[in-house]
């Protein structure tokens, strides 16, 4: 379990995150949702450690990932694995190089189960055979599905995604969204999506995490975020008129 | 003021943080192996047509200037010589390096910035300034000094032809001329200023690179002051260089 608690975070006297406090639960899928400039892509690199918080404790399983220094955090780090927005594959190496990045650093495995290791990963997402491909050489879900391998290579207890579904069509990011999900199940990782797609919310989250302005307004589930009260929540998931008669029907 | 003091603080963090101990020494050799061919094998070509013209240009313009009849033919060779070793094989050929190796490396780390390439490093837990700069520096420390020996040996061979083939000059008199008061400490001194240029280019370089903050054109903007900061560090290193080495 990851657990947050009372961070705040600020730029230029600028507050970005107001005491957040907010726990992500192992197996599960935990989303981290709000509009642009919320703070909800501050919280995910606080929580990995991209930035320092200014206040307010992070704790990977009950290990203090605030208190520790760099070295320190590495064990923890090695533990994690990210799927980013723009995929931030290693442009200059192969599909297969990408996987293999992180087992040679870390991993004490022979060259042969290094390539066993990413064989299989590449199974998992679906690339079977695409080892040798540039990043350049594959489409945007091609470049998602080798993001989630090279994360999932060392098999991490914690998962961050951050808008795994950005700039993909509809149906490669249920593809996307299910493929995150069953690693989840499969790993019993902790995993957190940061996403815009009420879509993959609504299908994949199980909890749901509602930023705005810098706090934690809502939190609950899929059911629930359908019947809230919370007006800003509200505006966010049902933003135009046809969605709000859909929740007038779903409340119905 | 206070943000000069910021930014050299900033360098050297960054420095500190490239010279802790390596993740994994095995990958690190391969990596220096891979940049010796980048920094160094790939400039060959234009360190050897500069310094091939800088030989024989420097070669035409002493002849050009000596109107007098007292100061001998031998000085040509003497003033290539000293020209090819003292300054342009070490300091001319690594500002103009700075212009190919520390653009190259400062886009090349600033595009990984703004891909999120190195925060993905991070989170791996990987040093990703000792990764991407160490490597850098220590072939570049180890390269450049051979690209200033290929340099003068090219410079002066440039010279002794074209003075040969101009008629300015005989083999003989060029050749005395270059051994003429030759002493073996100042292709030292120009070696020793090679590999703290070298450092230079490659470390303000990576260091533009590394905070890079934005899209494509802030990774332009980091290419040039890498450039820019490389150029003018190289001039005050030159004179502080030749103070302490020479004097």
């Amino acid at each position: 379990m990851i657990e947050v608690k009372n961070i705040s975070k600020s730029f230029a006297g600028n507050a970005v995150l107001k005491n957040v406090s907010v726990n992500f639960h192992p197996g599960k899928v935990n989303f981290i949702i709000g509009r642009s400039g919320s703070g909800k892509s501050v919280l995910t690199k606080c929580i990995v450690g991209l930035m320092e918080v200014d206040e307010g404790e992070i704790f990977f399983d009950e290990r203090n990932f605030t208190i520790l220094d760099r070295w320190d955090r590495k064990d923890i780090r090695q533990e994690m694995g990210m799927l980013f927005q723009g995929s931030a594959l290693f442009s200059s190496l192969t599909v297969e190089e990408n996987i293999l990045f992180p087992l040679q650093m870390f991993s004490s495995m022979a060259k042969s189960e290094m390539l066993d290791r990413v064989n299989v990963c590449l199974k998992r997402v679906n690339l079977e055979g695409k080892n040798k491909l540039y990043p350049s050489e594959l489409s945007g879900g091609m470049q998602k599905r080798t993001g989630i391998a090279r994360a999932i290579a060392l098999n991490p207890r914690y998962l961050f995604c951050d808008e795994p579904n950005s700039g993909l069509d509809p149906q490669t990011a249920i593809v996307i969204d299910n493929l995150i999900r069953e690693i989840t199940y499969e790993f019993n990782s902790t995993t957190v999506v940061i996403s815009h797609d009420m879509n993959s919310v609504l299908e994949t989250g199980d909890h749901i995490n509602f930023i705005y302005q810098g706090e934690l307004s809502w939190k609950g589930n899929k059911q629930e975020i359908l019947h809230t009260e919370n007006e800003a929540l509200n505006n966010f998931v049902f933003p135009s008129k046809f969605m709000q008669q859909i929740r007038e029907k779903l409340k119905g | 003021m206070l943000s000069v003091y910021f930014h050299i603080g900033k360098y050297f963090l960054l420095m500190v943080s490239t010279f802790t101990k390596p993740e994994k020494r095995r990958i690190y050799w391969k990596l220096i192996v891979q940049e010796i061919d980048k920094i160094g094998l790939q400039s060959l070509g234009i360190v050897a047509l500069l310094s091939l013209f800088m030989g024989a240009v420097v070669t035409l313009q002493t002849a050009a200037n000596i109107d007098s009849g007292w100061i001998p033919r031998w000085t040509i060779g003497y003033t290539t010589r000293q020209t090819m070793i003292l300054e342009f094989s070490s300091t001319i050929v690594c500002l103009i390096l700075s212009g190919k190796v520390g653009g190259n490396i400062a886009s090349e780390i600033g595009t990984m910035r703004i891909t999120e390439q190195i925060d993905a490093m991070e989170i791996m837990g990987i040093n990703s300034a000792s990764y991407l700069i160490l490597p850098k520096i220590v072939a570049a420390m180890f390269i450049f000094p051979f690209l200033v020996v290929l340099s003068m040996f090219i410079g002066i061979s440039a010279g002794a032809f074209v003075g040969y083939t101009a008629g300015v000059t005989s083999l003989n008199d060029f050749e005395y001329g270059l051994q003429y008061d030759f002493e073996m400490w100042q292709v030292s001194y120009s070696l020793v200023k090679s590999f703290f240029f070298a450092f230079i280019i490659t470390s303000v370089s990576a260091f533009h690179g590394f905070y890079t903050n934005g899209g494509p054109r802030e990774v332009g903007a980091s290419s040039t002051r890498a450039v820019v900061y490389s150029m003018v560090l190289i001039l005050i290193a030159n004179y502080v260089l030749t103070q302490l080495l020479l004097l």
